[in-house]
């Protein structure tokens, strides 16, 4: 209980310190927040004066970021400059293609990581040798490159999938996301497969294992029981951890295939220096990093008794 | 000639130095590092190399696949892709270089300065790490450049506060242990100041591991600063960058020309790869040296 107590704790303050500095930020901008409230106009003196009005640009510094902040938490991240509507309502519709993007591609490192990496480690010798060698070959690939080449062969060469955009209904949906969640999984899958061929070979060569098949007991038992149920704690941690650096990586995925997602939206507000939807953006992708990881780490204590003593 | 004579001759016929290292790289070790070589060379030498001016638009050259006059090809504005190759890996290494180079430099300051006063710095330095540990890397860049604007700068910046946690905790663990050790309590009895015995004693002991680090790190580098000029927020065009020619391939390819998109890619990969396998024979042989 304590140790969520602390976890807690912890987030709240990594939170709090990335706000501030989110909202801090508007004011390095060089020229400072006016610069890109009036973007290209130069402004007459009463529309600055409207400006600063609106913005409260006059209040001092602390009580503009404690209003903001409040705002925020109730989900007001004000107003888009560029698409002259609720940052939230933007946020909205762009957040759910992105959830979908990262739970597909977490399947998919689940499903291949797990198996390709049992595969290499029960088999030592051909199998082993391929799986690894892909392994390497996947985690040196970036993946808006992987996501090029997917598009290349699979979309303009073969036609099998979809090149660009969102698609219609459900399963429309998911097809035109197969390609995308594939390119976000590779390089995961292929760390995943490593870690899990490494575990699985060091539950092996246990003490126990030995004593289990010393004692007759099947292969397949032995495996499974012995082997299998100890090599998953670090797969967890791993596929947990993995989870939360997929936010990051579809950042980039979403933009190779203009998928309308956070990251596409959080690069074109860059772009367009429209800084309500950046702060937002951050925002949001912080605290679902900071709460990806702090689920990870309950999970971990619930799967092996001995982290939490 | 005598047996002796012959050893001696033979000793003096093997290289003092690069041999032992080259051997210990291993054969793919050794192709990694010339395949980093060939692609510094080509990039340094493209200006006598490249067939072509590697800015100068040609519009019969214009989405053209391979020909003989140009090997792979013209881009969507007819530059040729083999020259733009040539000159990219320029901006495409030199930005990581950075990068690694500011990151190790600040993150071993940090990590050496806390384990060295320990108590509340290392309390400090070990709590600013946890947070810059919350957000992940790519983010620190991107916001950056919403800052700064979209340019290598703002990129470099942000992915330098991104690397530097890492470098500090390796650092700072190694230094922690590396104080323990009874010739650290030998220069401090003869009287040497703090700063002198980190520089002289503490940081040359450090340097393998550091070393290690920064080549493992370089090639995430490579592939961050690519990613982020492939989203048009590093690299500004016209310049030749192979992650921009990935993003203007990518064009190129959905209208028939796929080499420029395949051709930068691939550089890409290979260049990362290369620096992973010489990132993991060089961790290797510091984890044999301890």
């Amino acid at each position: 209980m304590t140790f969520l107590l602390r976890r807690l704790a912890g987030l709240a303050v990594v939170l709090v310190v990335a706000s501030f500095l989110v909202y801090g930020l508007l004011y390095l901008v060089p020229g400072g927040p006016m610069a890109f409230l009036l973007g290209n106009r130069s402004g007459t003196p009463e529309q600055i004066a409207a400006i600063r009005e609106q913005y409260r640009l006059d209040d001092p510094f602390l009580v503009r970021y404690l209003a903001w902040l409040g705002d925020a938490l109730q989900g007001d991240f004000g107003t888009s400059l560029v698409y002259r509507q609720d940052v939230s309502a933007l946020l909205g519709a762009r957040s759910t293609t992105t959830a979908l993007l990262v739970a597909y591609a977490t399947v998919v490192i689940v499903a291949v990581g797990v198996a390709a990496g049992t595969l290499a480690g029960l088999r030592p010798g051909r199998a082993d040798a391929v799986i690894s060698a892909l392994a390497s070959a996947a985690l040196a690939v970036p993946t808006f490159v992987i996501g090029v080449l997917l598009v290349i062969v699979l979309a303009l060469g073969l036609g099998w999938f979809p090149v660009f955009g969102p698609g219609e209904g459900f399963l429309g949906r998911l097809h035109h996301l197969t390609l995308p969640a594939i390119t976000l999984s590779l390089g995961s899958a292929a760390f995943l497969a490593r870690i899990t061929r490494a575990s699985v070979r060091e539950e092996l060569g246990r003490e126990h294992v030995e004593t289990a098949r010393s004692r007759g007991l099947a292969e397949r038992h032995v495996v499974r029981r012995h082997v299998l149920r100890n090599a998953s704690i670090p797969v967890v941690t791993v596929t947990g951890l993995t989870v939360a650096s997929l936010l990051a990586g579809s950042v980039v995925v979403e933009n190779v295939f203009a998928l309308d997602g956070l990251g596409s939206l959080f690069v074109r507000a860059i772009l367009q220096r429209d800084f309500a939807v950046v702060q937002a953006v951050v925002l949001v992708l912080v605290t679902a990093f900071v709460l990806v990881n702090l689920v990870v780490d309950l999970c971990c204590k619930a799967l092996d008794p001995r982290l939490s003593r | 000639m005598t047996a002796t004579d012959a050893l001696k001759a033979r000793r003096t016929l093997r290289l003092p130095r690069t041999a032992p290292a080259l051997r210990r790289l291993g054969p793919l070790g050794v192709v990694a590092a010339a395949l980093l070589a060939a692609v510094t060379l080509t990039t340094l030498l493209a200006p006598v190399l490249a067939p072509y001016d590697p800015d100068r638009p040609d519009l019969f050259n214009a989405l053209a696949g391979a020909s003989p006059e140009h090997l792979l090809g013209g881009d969507a504005l007819g530059r040729d892709v083999l020259s733009r190759l040539m000159w990219g890996a320029r901006t495409t290494l030199s930005g990581p270089l950075l990068i690694i180079f500011l990151s190790t430099t600040i993150g071993t300051t940090l990590a050496i300065t806390a384990a060295w006063a320990g108590g509340k710095v290392d309390a400090v330095v070990s709590r600013l790490l946890d947070v810059l540990f919350a957000v992940p890397g790519i983010v620190f860049a991107l916001v950056a450049v919403a800052v700064l604007g979209p340019g290598v700068p703002g990129v470099v910046l942000g992915l330098t506060i991104a690397y530097t946690p890492y470098v500090a905790r390796v650092v700072r663990s190694a230094a922690l242990r590396e104080r323990q050790l009874p010739y650290i309590a030998a220069a401090w009895v003869q009287g040497r100041s703090a700063v002198g015995i980190c520089v002289r004693h503490l940081l040359p002991n450090l340097r393998p591991l550091i070393i290690a680090q920064s080549v493992s790190a370089l090639g995430f580098a490579v592939i961050d600063l690519a990613a982020i000029s492939f989203l048009g927020l590093g690299v500004q065009p016209p310049t030749a960058d192979w992650g921009l020619m990935v993003k203007s391939g990518l064009d190129s390819a959905t209208r028939g020309q796929p080499l420029e998109a395949l051709g930068a890619g691939l550089l890409i990969a290979l260049v990362v790869a290369a620096v992973n396998v010489l990132g993991d024979r060089i961790g290797r042989q510091e984890g044999e040296l301890r």
